[in-house]
């Protein structure tokens, strides 16, 4: 039994690589075209539109935004691909970072630390409170058999409910007689500095130091390997006595905890609180796509959330000169409808064609 | 049911005495072959049976033939007609229907309902059921089959559904029959019944192609017999010509490898046991039903039995799979209340029944399938030991004789004999104390089958004790060293295989003794 020379392995590794990032470039060019399509259908210039895109989306000043777009989106990407990695679908990062988002920023007035610590404080909190509202869908699915797709999706909504009577009841800074409609402000010690000054503050770091983490437990630690395998094939996983229920849970929670963190830039770099208006929701949905649009890769998930990071910074400019900029939602929307696909179909021609040259493979070895 | 309705029916054949006729039929899936230059005449209104091993590629054959499957090179001719089916409805319409082995039944409707289903009989669009209900009696009454049209299908015994359901593929009109291992989940008196109402099925002028691996059953009802084995027709025989044992012969082929007698000596220690084993069922009917028995060190303990008599849920009990009443011991440790890892640390191991379903990740490389199930030992602290990991399937893929490029490869590239004798090796190469072998060697071909039978008996030296289920008597009888018979969840005897022959084996799998 030869095997191949390590230079040919790295060389089918690399290929591979190259596959799926040529079929998500030529898949984004096809949104594209489908956008402008539309665009030209309601009696828009695409090249103006996209054109408008490029100029302000590349000016300085905009891919700095781009960054900061880009950082909760990463958390919750991350948050969803830990659960798609073993076929849950955590649909319910939403609540869980909005009601991680309050916890954590109401806890972090109530201690006084040194600042390093006090920072690391909230997010520690925001995590166990991320990962709490997250276990509720799991022990739900470990034993009632509840769909977490359901419960996730139904815990959205009582998180919404739960942290408007939490915020109203017993959170509300009411010493601004009854006007702020915020939690107290966070102590300066317990702010996240910034890396460009009221730009960009320093969760993007966090936010990759996780993206890292995830590859090293996913791809390389022996729980993540567990994951995968209970993803991949969950009757052989069980069979192999990798307990499933205690998979469900642990990845219920990690999910939950990176959940916790989606809000953070908002609320240690940017608000120093929590308000129901001044956090930003839906970024538990579209980290849905983002993972789905980076192969739940850790360099797809960046590259995705740059992507619409982008997009998202670009909107506010098409507005001014007469562009919808809802076309920025319908791009990512038909840009990840179209990476799906063509994934799809690029990895089943993959897979043929790896059946076919291992026949080959073999063949030759017959022959010798 | 006219030739002529189906599209695809162009040129007429030339010889149309025989209603289907395939010729040099081949199929390959990626990496295996399932059938090699398959050539059947089935003459109608008769019985031709379709022998072989699992996974000789009868099932696959007949898929081809109703449409399920398309041919990669060869034709097929039914009525005189050669045609393409490119779908089931395609093969129904030109008279073609299949019963296959797991029923397709909505428990909650009648049997009237479940008859019509799909095609139900209308008038100007309102339903009706009077005439359904008259042309499913006649019939009925034409075969000999006497059910209560009324009841709902949950209340009917397993004869009586697959009565039902081979009145739903006559009601389409069907005059060539399929019956894809029809008496595999049949009692004996069952079986009689059946076959009776196929004798009567056939003097009405239906044509019955009969797919089955048990001899006697097939010499006792069938007209023809065409034997197929790894993916290629053998012979077309006639049962007056043939014996049992000539049949065996032939489906096993005459390289059928020797069983060679052991020199070493069953210990003395008891490794695994089991008192009182009772799973409890989803009905009345307990899957397994109060089983005891033990292994020694050593020994390997043979379970015979006809797929669905309770092993499948025996081996599942004593992983920790499923629930179970009474006590398994592993080396004089009670294990029935730890989980299914620590069972697994105690010394067991297990070759799962569908190594593709059970035992592997398909799309995952050989080095991570490997790995599954071992990931403790092949770790450094958190971290998988990714070299140590290669390295011990490149030893699998040596030690068993993996035919595969290298270890990077996805499982599915593999044929099913590489990917069985990977799970066997992933079980073997730890050296375990105790495995359970389910149908170690099924559907895999001659070579593959003496290798890992080889690295049982090797194992089995070491000190390996093992249980050992399968329904393929010649490995039963050629490897084990105690044999235990089961049938309808209980052990029916015990027997020794220097003296048990397969006629004995059959007897009391079937429960005729």
């Amino acid at each position: 039994m030869s095997t191949k020379p390590a230079s040919q392995r790295n060389f089918d590794a690399l290929q591979k690589s190259l596959v799926t990032f040529g079929s998500s470039l030529s898949a984004i060019a096809f949104a594209l075209v489908i956008c402008g399509l539309l665009l030209l259908v309601t009696g828009k210039d695409p090249f103006a539109a996209y054109g408008k895109i490029l100029e302000t989306g590349l000016s300085g000043d905009k891919l700095l935004e781009m960054l900061k777009r880009a950082t909760p989106l990463i958390f919750s990407a991350t948050a969803v691909a830990i659960g798609f990695k073993m076929n849950l679908f955590n649909i319910g990062v939403e609540g869980q970072y909005l009601f991680a988002a309050l916890i954590a920023a109401e806890m972090g007035t109530r201690v006084s630390l040194p600042r390093p610590l006090h920072i690391l404080f909230i997010l520690i909190v925001a995590m166990i409170a991320g990962a709490a509202w997250a276990s509720i869908a799991a022990l739900l699915k470990i034993h009632r058999g509840i769909n977490e797709v359901i419960s996730t999706i139904m815990l959205n909504y009582i998180a919404l409910s739960v942290i408007q009577w939490m915020f109203e009841t017993f959170f509300r800074d009411d010493s601004d007689g009854g006007l702020n409609v915020k939690t107290t402000e966070i102590a300066p010690s317990g702010r996240m500095p910034d890396l460009v000054d009221d730009r960009l503050n320093g969760m993007l770091i966090v936010a990759l130091l996780i993206v890292i983490l995830y590859w090293f437990v996913i791809f390389r630690s022996r729980f993540g390997f567990q994951l995968r395998a209970s993803g991949l094939n969950p009757i052989a996983a069980r069979t192999a006595g990798i307990p499933a229920n205690r998979m469900v849970l642990i990845a219920m929670i990690l999910s939950g905890a990176i959940a916790g963190l989606v809000a953070m830039p908002a609320v240690i770099g940017d608000v120093y609180a929590y308000g129901p208006s001044a956090i930003a929701t839906q970024f538990g949905f579209a980290g849905i796509a983002v993972a789905l649009l980076g192969r739940n890769h850790p360099v797809g998930i960046v590259g995705a959330a740059l992507l619409f990071g982008f997009l998202d910074s670009t909107s506010a400019e098409l507005q001014l000169s007469g562009i919808p900029s809802s076309i920025v939602k319908v791009i990512q929307a038909i840009i990840v409808l179209v990476v799906v696909i063509v994934n799809e179909a690029s990895s089943r021609r993959f897979n043929r064609r790896t059946a076919e040259r291992a026949a080959l493979a073999l063949k030759s070895l017959d022959t010798q | 049911m006219q030739a002529g309705s189906a599209k695809s029916s162009q040129t007429l054949s030339a010889e149309s005495a025989n209603i289907v006729e395939l010729k040099n039929i081949s199929k390959s899936f990626p990496g295996v072959i399932a059938n090699r230059d398959i050539s059947l005449q089935v003459a109608r209104a008769t019985i031709h049976a379709i022998v072989g091993e699992n996974g000789a590629g009868k099932s696959t054959l007949m898929k081809i033939l109703y449409g399920l499957h398309q041919p990669d090179s060869g034709t097929i001719s039914v009525n005189g007609y050669v045609t393409q089916f490119k779908s089931p409805s395609e093969a129904i319409a030109a008279g073609v229907g299949m019963v296959h082995q797991h029923f397709m039944l909505a428990d909650n409707l009648t049997v009237l309902e479940n008859i019509i289903l799909g095609s139900e009989p209308t008038k100007i669009g309102v339903l009706s059921l009077g005439d359904a209900r008259k042309q499913v009696k006649e019939i009925a009454t034409s075969i000999g089959v006497e059910i209560d049209l009324d009841l709902p299908i949950s209340e009917l015994g397993v004869g009586q559904r697959q009565r039902v359901e081979i009145l739903k593929v006559l009601f389409r009109g069907a005059e060539i029959l399929v019956l894809d291992e029809p008496t595999a989940v049949l009692v004996p008196q069952e079986v009689d019944e059946l076959f009776t109402n196929l004798r009567k099925l056939v003097a009405t002028g239906t044509t019955i192609i009969f797919i089955s691996h048990k001899l006697d059953e097939v010499l006792a009802v069938s007209d023809e017999i065409t034997v197929i084995r790894q993916g290629s027709t053998v012979a077309t025989v006639l049962p007056k010509s043939v014996d049992r044992l000539k049949l065996a012969e032939m489906m096993v082929g005459s390289d059928l490898p020797s069983h060679g007698k052991r020199t070493t000596k069953v210990g003395a220690t008891i490794q695994l046991a089991a008192h009182n084993l009772t799973v409890l069922g989803k009905d009345n009917k307990n899957p397994v039903q109060n089983v005891s028995f033990n292994v020694a060190e050593g020994e390997i303990v043979g379970i015979a039995g006809v797929d669905g008599n309770g092993q499948f849920e025996l081996c599942e009990a004593l992983l920790g799979l499923v629930a179970s009443q009474g006590t398994i011991e592993i080396s004089g440790t009670d294990v029935s209340k730890l989980s299914i890892r620590e069972r697994l640390k105690k010394g067991l191991a297990y070759i799962p029944f569908d190594r593709q379903r059970e035992g592997l990740m398909l799309g995952a490389s050989l080095w991570e399938n490997s790995l599954l199930g071992h990931e403790q030992q092949l770790s450094r602290g958190p971290m998988i030991d990714l070299a140590a990991a290669k390295n011990s399937c490149r030893e699998i893929i040596e030690r068993f004789g993996v035919t595969t490029p290298n270890e990077l490869v996805p499982a599915f590239v593999l044929s099913g004999g590489n990917q069985q004798k990977l799970v066997v090796g992933r079980n073997l190469a730890t050296a375990p104390k105790i495995l359970i072998a389910a149908h170690p060697t099924r559907g895999i071909d001659v070579g593959a089958q003496a290798a890992v039978w080889e690295e049982i008996r090797r194992s089995r030296d070491a000190g390996m004790s093992v249980l050992l289920v399968s329904a393929d008597l010649e490995e039963v009888l050629g490897l084990s060293d105690r044999i235990l018979v089961m049938f309808d969840g209980e052990i029916a005897a015990e027997l020794d295989p220097k003296s048990a022959t397969p006629q004995i084996l059959g007897k009391y799998m079937t429960g005729t003794r």
